[in-house]
């Protein structure tokens, strides 16, 4: 538990549309819940257009996207692309994570996905302290309160 | 120990069952590369190691979640796929990749990891392929979001393609691999059975069951006896004389070591466990599995490091029985064969087909696996690692436990991040230890 208290923020973590792993994914939502944030987590495979139907839909203060199976540099990009497309969420937080190729290089799709529309992209051994940092940084939205369902 | 039907069983349990014959173990990789050529040069590789193998074609994540267009797409412009697009390289190419490699001492197997696997399936039946793996439940709860109900009845059509082949195909459950880490064993084992269970009631008549290294050595040899007895109890006889079958063991499926030396002991402790646990085959991994996909080189120098683990281990046994020392039993103290029949029991009530049956278990949460976001998964029960690494259920939800057991369940279940990573990370440090110890120790000196 942190020490301070900060307002507390949205977020959706969601793997990638062909990718199965899950662990990864189950551990960033404890690890942004013990924050004191909101998480809705999409799970495993979700198909990029659920993605951006679950970001409309939430308004999230960012998106995470947790991927290790490998396929992340391609499946990560189209889903930024397509996120970006959209009018609601051209402006939309949105960064990725795991080991994106498979070869082990840390850092060889970074560019390309900075250059696809993420916002940050943590890749390195180190990947969950800078994770950490930014989070620290990152400042939750005054949301309204939520509308009533009628 | 393996199942009675030998006759008209195919070349890939013939094979496993000479190897056994003669005292060895079949040992075989996960391996898979995208391009056809690569995909041949390795399997040629892996039949010329020098101990019996058994060739593995993996499929990469596109073609298991059926975006087969996606597969060929990254064929074709050369981007790095994660393993064998065998529906985009299709029967005709794939074949073309098996011959003359696969052979009756060289069986090949086709692994996925796929639900809805219909046109996989059927592509690696027309390609020749001697195996496959798969199950109703293995193949769908930690491989997506399609509905369990959908993977049920797209299994049974894939068993029943299985079994109407000309040439026999040998199908392998994937229950004993759940997740890969933190499924307590009676899980493991009980879903083995009922899979295996599922097969046979769709006619599959050549099959082996599964369970993956967990992290207490003592632990997991009880659950190999226990899958033996369990099997060999709910699979023999019946008036088709029951199955053809083995038990195959996996190294280790979880967070693996990352150091080199690191790895290696964990795949000699899985080594020693199938010979010791009566295994007749070994699945392995690399000391690139905490890093990225395996080399070919690689591959085949874990196999050959596996066998001649797996030779050692039966030396030593001869050697204990040639002193008169009897082998430590199997154990008893974990409870796996009990909960286990426990857990097959309940489930079979439940309805009259293990299919039906599979999915009210789910659905009830009888069956329910720890930590597993598939949306037809309770995701109730909880398991925990107590420090000497035994699994053990920390709140089992509705799964019903034996009297014996369900009194050591512990209270306190709920697990925060540090402590989840902890669990996932219990054989990393348990087998990087030294290699931990050894750089601080060279930094000190070097200081
Ligand atoms: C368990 C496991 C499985 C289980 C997964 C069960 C499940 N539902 O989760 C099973 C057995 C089903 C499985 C299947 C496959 N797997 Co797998 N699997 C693993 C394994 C052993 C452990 C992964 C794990 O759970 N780690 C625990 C979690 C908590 O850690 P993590 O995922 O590494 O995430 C950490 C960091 O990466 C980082 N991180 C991750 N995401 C993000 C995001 C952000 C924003 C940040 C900041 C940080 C971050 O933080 C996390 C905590 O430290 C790894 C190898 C290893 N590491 O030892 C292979 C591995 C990930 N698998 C791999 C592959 C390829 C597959 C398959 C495609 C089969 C195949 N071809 O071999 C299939 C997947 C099918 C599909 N459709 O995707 C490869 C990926 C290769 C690569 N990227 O180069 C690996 C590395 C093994 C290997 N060396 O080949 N796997």
């Amino acid at each position: 538990m942190p020490k301070y208290r900060s307002r507390s923020g949205k977020f959706v973590v969601s793997g990638v549309s062909s990718d199965a792993h899950t662990w990864n994914l189950v551990f960033l939502q404890l690890m942004l819940e013990e924050r004191g944030h909101e998480v809705v987590n999409l799970g495993a495979c979700p198909p990029d257009d659920e993605v951006v139907a679950a970001c409309v839909h939430e308004r999230p203060d960012a998106l995470v996207v947790s991927t290790v199976n490998g396929h992340g540099h391609m499946d990560g990009e189209r889903l930024v692309r397509t996120l970006r497309a959209h009018p609601d969420l051209a402006e939309l937080r949105a960064v990725i994570g795991g080991k994106l190729g498979v070869d082990g290089a840390a850092d060889r799709h970074v560019d390309a996905l900075v250059a696809a529309g993420y916002d940050a992209v943590f890749a390195s051994e180190h990947g969950l302290e800078e994770f950490a940092d930014f989070l620290r940084e990152l400042r939750p939205r005054r949301r309204a309160p939520a509308e009533p369902v009628a | 120990m393996s199942g009675p039907g030998t006759a008209g069983a195919g070349r890939f349990a013939a094979h496993v069952r000479r190897a056994r014959q003669s005292g060895s173990l079949v040992v075989q990789p996960r391996m898979g590369f995208a391009g056809a050529r690569r995909m041949r040069e390795g399997l040629r590789a892996v039949r010329d190691v020098a101990a019996p193998t058994a060739g593995t074609v993996t499929v990469d994540s596109y073609t298991r979640v059926g975006e087969y267009a996606r597969a060929l797409e990254a064929l074709r412009s050369g981007a790095e796929l994660n393993g064998f697009p065998l529906v985009a390289h299709g029967a005709r190419r794939t074949r073309e990749v098996l011959d003359g490699v696969a052979s009756q001492d060289f069986p090949v197997q086709v692994r996925h990891g796929s639900a809805l696997a219909g046109r996989l399936v059927a592509t690696a039946c027309a390609a020749g392929a001697d195996a496959t793996e798969g199950g109703p439940v293995s193949y769908c709860l930690p491989y997506g979001r399609v509905p369990l109900r959908d993977s049920v009845r797209a299994w049974a059509r894939c068993c029943e393609l299985i079994a109407a082949r000309a040439e026999p195909m040998h199908l392998e459950t994937f229950g004993g691999g759940m997740l890969g880490q933190l499924c307590p064993p009676s899980m493991l084992v009980a879903l083995s059975v009922l899979e295996a269970l599922f097969f046979r009631e769709h006619g599959v008549r050549s099959l082996s069951l599964s369970y993956a290294q967990q992290t207490h050595p003592g632990q997991d040899l009880e659950a190999l006896a226990a899958l033996h007895r369990l099997a060999a109890e709910r699979l023999e006889g019946g008036p088709d004389g029951g199955p053809d079958w083995h038990v195959v063991l996996y190294t280790f499926m979880g967070v693996f070591p990352r150091s080199a030396a690191g790895a290696l002991r964990l795949l000699e402790e899985s080594a020693r466990l199938a010979v010791r646990g009566g295994a007749a085959r070994l699945v392995v991994k690399t000391p690139a599995e905490a890093h990225r996909i395996p080399t070919l080189d690689e591959n085949v120098a874990a196999l050959e490091f596996a066998a001649a683990v797996a030779s050692d281990e039966r030396e030593r046994i001869r050697a204990r029985t040639r002193a008169g020392l009897r082998p430590a039993p199997a154990g008893g103290p974990y409870g796996v064969y009990e909960e286990a029949a426990l857990l097959v029991d309940c489930v079979l009530e439940q309805a009259p087909t293990v299919g039906e049956a599979l999915l009210r278990a789910f659905a009830t949460g009888l069956l329910d696996v720890p930590y597993c976001l598939h949306p037809d998964n309770a995701n109730r029960a909880r398991a925990v690692l107590d420090p000497w690494g035994v699994l053990r259920w920390a709140d089992p939800g509705r799964v019903p436990l034996p009297p014996r057991t369900r009194r050591a369940v512990s209270a306190d279940a709920a697990v925060g991040s540090r402590q989840l990573l902890d669990m996932l990370g219990f054989n990393e440090r348990r087998f990087d230890v030294e290699d931990v110890l050894g750089r601080r120790l060279a930094d000190g000196a070097a200081a």
